[in-house]
């Protein structure tokens, strides 16, 4: 976490840089403030995890970075340009579709439900969109498919499909999806949430291992708080709509300075 | 009696024209319920609104009435005519495609929105997911419904009979007009709807095994076949997928 001074990103960022952006993002669903004018960035490369009571808008910041909800006010920036946003004329404006879909290649999400494509098999499920997304060949995407379902242990499953596996390999499928399209930045919203416990664990140790040996910018909603620990550079807390807390998991965890964070972590520990 | 020249003459003809105007009828219908269905189901309001007309337009007339309009009315208007055929043709595909159209709109809104945002997640654009993601799932869930509407379909070609398109009514009426022997000709009329019906049924129900073994569901026949079929090429496929993961 920093709080850069300086908002022009003219050049592509480097390793270290700010790759994502919130300035004062505002969510509302009814009368309901998700996210309450919220300011944070994320340096390119960093794990962050969210943590915080169900409702605290975690998860809403990821839906957010994947466009499936839309602020009511404020920006986001990813890798410096507006996500929801065009400049036309020094005016910023409503971007249009194409534009918000431009950005959002740089982001990749696994989802709490895996939410694989049951009508494709494994092998069509991950290189279905670097195929007709990003214009890859189909020898190209269907090497670099078994690579990927080579880190994620699942080469024998390439031709089943997602109703025939596990809700662990299914999870697994899904992080190999994902990967498949070389984001910038990996959105987990709980991920293992749904899993039968004896499964969580081989999933997180793919991730674990995915967030050492790869530079991948991570954003981590989970209430894993020992996988959080592991592979977090930064924990922002969340209550009601804002970062209450933020800090390195060693001191969010072991002396946090907010009485709702220590609470919190009472509760779920 | 009816004799057998009587019904090589007139009936196998008969069913013949039935058979055309079902499959065309049945193709127009597919073609305005997919593209009407879908329609429906876009962001755009003005388009919604437009294809929400043409259902309820569509689904309100008579399909007799509308048949009448085509061969009649149509003629004094623009003085011009289709061919009998067309007119019943255009009537029926319409009209059923405007049913057929809830269909399609029903199984798109079933897919669950959790596909459309994987979807999102991967950059789909909205065309892209219509095509490979929410169509191909909602498929499956049309077949049975379609097999009912095309059954309606298969008896509403019957209509067409009245605007003098020889078809199997036709050629039972113009029978009895000849012969003056209702039951047997109107029991045999039944008996051949029923079969063409039940031939409909059998078809439907092998497309949709077929398509529920396209989104990984389990067909309840034909398990010992489908994987003999399978096992050869998914050992094949681990054994390169281990060559690849040497190479890399």
């Amino acid at each position: 976490m920093s709080t850069t001074p300086d908002s022009t990103t003219e050049n592509p960022p480097v390793d270290g840089s700010e790759l994502i952006r919130f300035d004062n993002v505002t969510k509302r669903f009814g009368d309901n403030v998700v996210l309450d004018d919220l300011c944070f960035d994320v340096s390119s490369g960093k794990h962050v995890t969210l943590i915080g009571p169900s409702g605290s808008g975690k998860t809403t910041i990821l839906r957010l970075l994947m466009t499936l909800v839309e602020p009511d006010s404020g920006t986001i920036k990813v890798n410096g340009d507006h996500l929801f946003h065009e400049e036309r004329n020094g005016k910023l404006e409503p971007a249009g579709e194409n534009h918000i879909r431009e950005v959002r290649k740089n982001i990749g999400m696994v989802f709490q439900q895996f939410n694989l494509f049951p009508n494709m098999k494994v092998m069509r499920n991950i290189t279905e969109a670097p195929v007709h997304v990003l214009g890859m060949a189909k020898d190209e995407a269907e090497t670099r498919a078994r690579e990927l379902l080579e880190l994620v242990g699942l080469t024998e499953h390439i031709d089943k499909y997602p109703t025939q596996l596990s809700g662990g390999q299914q999870q697994r499928v899904a992080i190999a999806r994902a990967l498949a399209m070389r984001p910038q930045v990996l959105l987990l919203d709980e991920v293992t949430s749904a899993l039968d416990p004896e499964l969580v664990a081989g999933v997180l140790d793919l991730l674990r291992d995915i967030a050492q040996t790869t530079d991948i910018t991570m954003l981590c909603v989970t209430h894993e708080m020992n996988f959080a620990r592991d592979i977090s550079d930064d924990v922002l807390m969340f209550d009601a709509g804002k970062i209450i807390e933020s800090g390195p998991p060693e001191k969010i965890f072991s002396e946090p300075e907010q009485e709702r964070t220590q609470q919190f972590l009472n509760a779920i520990l | 009696m009816m004799t057998w020249d009587f019904f090589t003459e007139w009936f196998l003809p008969g069913i013949w024209i039935t058979i055309q105007v079902l499959v065309y009828s049945a193709l127009l219908s597919a073609l305005v319920a997919f593209v009407v269905g879908t329609l429906r189901t876009s962001r755009f309001w003005i388009v919604r609104f437009l294809a929400g007309t043409y259902f309820e337009i569509f689904r309100g007339m008579s399909a007799l009435i509308f048949m009448f309009w085509m061969a009649f009315a149509v003629p004094l208007m623009l003085g011009w005519q289709f061919v009998p055929l067309w007119s019943g043709t255009l009537a029926l595909g319409l009209t059923y495609g405007a049913y057929g159209s809830e269909i399609v709109r029903g199984a798109l809104a079933a897919v669950p929105a959790a596909q459309r945002e994987a979807g999102i997640a991967l950059s789909f654009t909205r065309w892209q997911r219509l095509r490979r993601i929410e169509l191909p799932q909602a498929w499956p869930e049309m077949i049975p419904p379609f097999n009912n509407l095309l059954i309606e379909l298969l008896k509403g070609t019957s209509l067409v009979s009245v605007i003098a398109v020889a078809d199997m009514t036709f050629a039972g009426n113009l029978l009895r007009l000849a012969k003056n022997e209702s039951a047997p000709i109107y029991t045999l009329l039944l008996v051949l709807y029923f079969i063409l019906a039940f031939i409909l049924t059998r078809l439907m129900r092998m497309l949709e095994r077929r398509a529920k073994a396209g989104v990984g569901r389990a067909p309840e026949k034909k398990n010992g076949l489908l994987s003999r079929k399978l096992s050869p090429s998914g050992e094949s496929m681990q054994a390169s997928t281990q060559g690849a993961g040497g190479l890399g």
